[in-house]
């Protein structure tokens, strides 16, 4: 017997992977819980200055 | 707040320090905040959710190297981390980007001892960045992986520290082996060397003593020749490497997954976002270190993975809005609303925001000026829609901040109120205003007010603009049937779309047939059949053999494809398209290779091995050349995937035979992540690794019974020869070149021949043009795990395309052609960077322009261009920016 299956998505972790991860699913029908244990989602990308090699902002 | 630039916006209190939370005094912020947000009574809940499938993204955390006593970190102040130092550089850093020692010390110290050391404060002339800190090292640490990423970001920070600091800044990168195997990577390393003049020191510094009184630091190394340099810095940067935290392996034992030796979540070579339990996906570095590209990738692949598993019950949760009824307001005087936001203190601390809304509600046409503390939060939003309907509003202005990422919540809640969001003005007082002009209050202010009544006579001339809908052809088509091309296919299938895959050879499988095993030690030929079967079986996916590509039409939604097959051209509709081609072995034309049967490339050995050659038996002494084609001018990127193959077939050559003499030369190995565990393990299996220099490449020569290789040996810095009975070389892979594939998408390449994806970082897996995916090493080169990665990816990102069957929209800021005007000179049809123009061919206007709003991206070239004046950039047309620009010259 096949278990029911739930057309949900626990994401854990709002760095840019598990924030990339949640638009994908959001966005092709899926109901997607980001968790993240800090106050803000971004993770270390957002604390970077630029990124190689292309030198653009990281934010 | 960690950052201004945090999302969401808002302030969190930690519960650690706050004096009310935890002595219960203070609690001045409950008193003062106008919003009433400050709840000292919340608790933690615990919430339990019902999720299908989990996806593990919990990052990582950078080595503390506090416990390496000879770097000193925690004594001496001017050693700092990679990551202090990429705040040093950040102009919302604690040093605003400048570049300064003591880098740590508060900008005004109050302290005695910390004014003594503001005193030594200047501006750094030397640093050093050390490599490896933390990563490769079992002596000081655990972590005998290489972290993947810290050579790449020392030369970033090198580079942007010389921007900031000057070109006499002198910059020096310690290092073990220079590790740039990323696209794009190997020029930027070139260019730090020789246009940057950074400096790139092959040594594992010993130890770093202080100069008590300055803070300079002395650095002792031992260079390549073996001499003891000592050496002053006053900055040092340790590279540290990405390490797993506590709190994530106690998260995997809670959730009973496998983890590797370093800690990474173990997953498999043709599964590389499957951890070991069902239903449990990873991303990111806990699935081994990566930048932030391969993260990215990781992330798109772990979202087709879980939608995999989880295909039936897709749009099950998720909920519909149902759209208001638009007003139509087409004729009607125009009536403003202009709300000017305070944002807090951000833009009201500066602008006389009162003053800002009284000038405003005297504004031609505007019926109400409203000052908002958050124009954005929710109850303002309400608040509007509010005032909309009250007034009967047809044109609305918010004064805030940037468009870029509020515009949308605007124009959603013009959409709530029934008024087309194209009615929609936003002007940013704050970014371009209060923040830069902080100093100034007064001329702050009128510059809100010029703002304000530029924003105003450019709305009062807003149109209601209309979206086109574009039908989305719920087929895929996928060019090549390798790996990545296959991965890709079986995904959209699997979530119900019907999948083409395009192969010019007779059968599925590309370069990966020519495999033996992966780094992890997968048989790739059993996998594969696998993976060909499931495709075979799949009725959702056909598969066109023996096909070439010759032609294709239309734009996102809707392709049509010409197939020749046998001579015979059929076309194919198609909706979205992944490009998939990959990449081929070079034909080196050195290393006598071609003339001897004993010179073989990388292929060549994986195939005596997959047939258990029984030349293989007699082999005494084996030979691996790297960098065969590869990082050289002609072709200056590095193949990434030869280091790991050589060094994986020399152990399996060891295994095979022990006493067999196993060498590789080599520039740099670059086994990047857990792969370096494959590198240790051969130097302790007795083979034997010598590293030559570009400028001395090793020399064979075929003799009768022997091959002779000499190489100019960097520990002895004298000449040495091997006789070999089975030389390999680890020819780089080159890609197809393939200008009319390019051609037919509009897609770019890059000087080697490789596809140019959207974005470099954040859009690894598609292209430019709008429904076009990129996989596999058309890409760049990448090993079996990643060429399924970014398989699975493109078929995410497609994904998301295709689930908008019903709701995807052109943007209606877009350029349309008043065909009585037009000359017909053809200028913008050649300008337009998206092909969306082109001459009428039929009807009474044949001959003129037309613009094709869905190809068409709004960018106004062609509206520059137009010598007749003919065309108009909806939403920015030209009365539109005149009025602006003749309000901006009305003094208020």
């Amino acid at each position: 017997m096949e278990s029911k299956k739930t057309g949900s998505v626990v994401v854990i972790g709002g760095g840019i992977s598990g924030m990339l991860s949640a638009l994908d699913l959001a966005n092709s029908g899926f109901y997607v819980y980001l968790v993240e244990k800090g106050p803000s989602i971004g993770g270390v990308m957002a604390q970077l200055d630029k990124t190689f090699p292309t030198n653009d902002c990281a934010m | 707040m960690e950052y201004p630039q945090a999302v969401p916006l808002k302030y969190a209190i930690n519960p650690d320090v706050c004096l009310k939370l935890t002595k219960d005094k203070c609690g001045t912020c409950e008193e003062v905040c106008p919003a009433d947000a400050i709840d000292y009574t919340m608790t933690e809940e615990m919430l339990t959710v019902a999720a299908g499938s989990i996806i593990l993204a919990p990052g990582f955390k950078p080595f503390d190297p506090s416990r390496f006593d000879n770097y000193q970190y925690a004594n001496f102040p001017n050693v700092v981390t990679s990551m202090e130092f990429e705040r040093i550089l950040s102009a919302t850093g604690p040093t605003m980007g400048h570049v300064t020692t003591f880098p740590k010390l508060p900008a005004n110290p109050k302290k005695k001892k910390d004014k003594l050391l503001a005193q030594k404060r200047k501006d750094p002339k030397k640093i050093a960045w050390f490599q490896c800190v933390g990563s490769r090292d079992i002596n000081k640490c655990d972590n005998a992986y290489c972290s993947s990423v810290c050579c790449m970001y020392a030369v970033k920070e090198a580079i942007i520290a010389k921007e900031h600091a000057g070109s006499d800044l002198d910059c020096s990168i310690f290092f073990m082996d220079m590790r740039t195997p990323g696209k794009e990577f190997e020029k930027y390393y070139e260019n730090a060397k020789h246009k940057h003049g950074i400096n790139f020191i092959r040594s594992r510094v010993h130890s770093v003593t202080e100069d008590p009184e300055t803070g300079d630091l002395s650095v002792r190394y031992v260079d390549e020749l073996g001499q003891i340099i000592t050496e002053t810095y006053d900055m040092i940067v340790l590279s540290v490497g990405l390490e797993i935290s506590e709190e994530t392996r106690d998260l995997a034992g809670k959730l009973d997954i496998d983890l590797t030796e370093g800690g990474f979540a173990r997953t498999a070579s043709f599964e590389p976002v499957a951890t070991s339990r069902d239903g449990i996906y990873v991303s990111g570095v806990f699935n081994n270190p990566k930048d932030i590209p391969e993260s990215v990738l990781d992330a798109s692949a772990a979202a087709s993975a879980a939608g995999d598993a989880l295909a039936d019950v897709r749009n099950t949760l998720t909920k519909e809005t149902l759209p208001v009824e638009e007003t139509n307001v087409v004729g009607d005087r125009p009536s403003i609303g202009v709300f000017i936001c305070d944002c807090g203190s951000n833009i009201a601390g500066v602008v006389d925001c009162p003053s800002v809304t009284e000038y405003a509600a005297n504004l031609p046409y505007v019926t109400v000026a409203e000052e908002t503390t958050y124009a954005c939060s929710q109850d303002a939003q309400d608040k509007m829609v509010e005032i909309i309907k009250e007034k009967g509003l047809n044109r609305i202005v918010v004064a805030a901040c940037t468009p870029k990422t509020h515009e949308p919540l605007f124009q959603e809640t013009l959409k709530n109120s029934g008024l087309n969001k194209y009615l929609f003005e936003m002007t940013n007082i704050r970014n371009h205003n209060s923040w830069v002009h902080k100093n100034n209050p007064d001329i702050a202010t009128d510059k809100a007010k010029d703002l304000v009544r530029m924003a105003v006579a450019k709305a009062a001339l807003a149109q209601p603009l209309k979206e086109e809908k574009i039908n989305v052809n719920p087929s895929v088509m996928v060019v090549g049937g390798g790996l990545a091309g296959m991965t890709a296919a079986r995904s959209l299938a699997s979530q119900g779309y019907e999948t083409h895959i395009i192969e010019k050879k007779e059968c599925l499988g590309g370069e990966a047939l020519k495999l033996w095993k992966t780094a992890q030690g997968e048989d790739v030929q059993k996998e594969l059949d696998a993976l060909i079967q499931d495709i075979a079986s799949n009725d959702k996916i056909i598969v066109h053999t023996n096909t070439t590509l010759e032609g294709v039409d239309g734009f996102v939604g809707n392709f049509t494809s010409q197939l020749k097959t046998d001579g015979k051209t059929t076309p194919l509709e198609h909706g979205v398209a992944v490009l998939a081609t990959g990449a081929k072995a070079l034909e080196p034309d050195e290393y006598s290779f071609g003339r001897d049967d004993r010179i073989i490339r990388t292929l060549d050995l994986d195939k005596m091995f997959k047939e258990s050659d029984p030349k293989l038996d007699t082999v005494k002494s084996a030979v691996f050349i790297q960098c065969v084609g590869s990082r050289e001018p002609q072709r200056p990127y590095c193949s990434r995937v030869c280091c790991t193959h050589s060094v994986d077939n020399a152990i399996a050559l060891k295994e095979k035979n022990p006493e067999t003499d196993v060498f590789i030369l080599y520039r740099d190995i670059r086994t990047y992540g857990e792969r370096e565990l494959l590198y240790k393990k051969a130097r302790e299996k007795g083979v034997i690794f010598i590293r030559f220099d570009v400028e001395n490449k090793p020399e064979v020569v075929v003799e009768k019974d022997h091959l002779k290789i000499t190489v100019i040996d960097h520990v002895l810095n004298l000449p040495v020869t091997i006789y070999a009975d089975l030389l390999t070389l680890a020819a780089a892979l080159v890609p197809r070149k393939d200008e009319r594939l390019a051609n037919f998408f509009k897609v770019p390449l890059n000087d080697e021949g490789f596809f140019v994806e959207k974005h470099a970082k954040l859009g690894p897996a598609e292209f430019a043009t709008d429904g076009v995916f990129i996989a596999g090493s058309a890409h760049y080169p990448k090993p079996v795990n990643e060429a399924i990665t970014q398989g699975r990816a493109a078929a995410s990102r497609a994904l998301t395309l295709l689930a908008k069957k019903d709701s995807l929209f052109t943007s209606g800021n877009v350029a349309s052609v008043d065909v009585q005007k037009c000359s017909a000179c053809g200028v913008c049809i050649s300008i337009c960077p998206y092909n969306s123009p082109s001459f009428l061919a039929e009807g009474r206007f044949a001959g003129k322009a037309d613009v094709n709003a869905v190809l068409c991206k709004g960018c106004g070239l062609c509206v520059a261009s137009c010598r007749s004046g003919a065309i108009h950039l909806r939403g920015f047309d030209t009365n539109q920016i005149l009025s602006q620009i003749f309000a901006l010259d009305e003094v208020s």
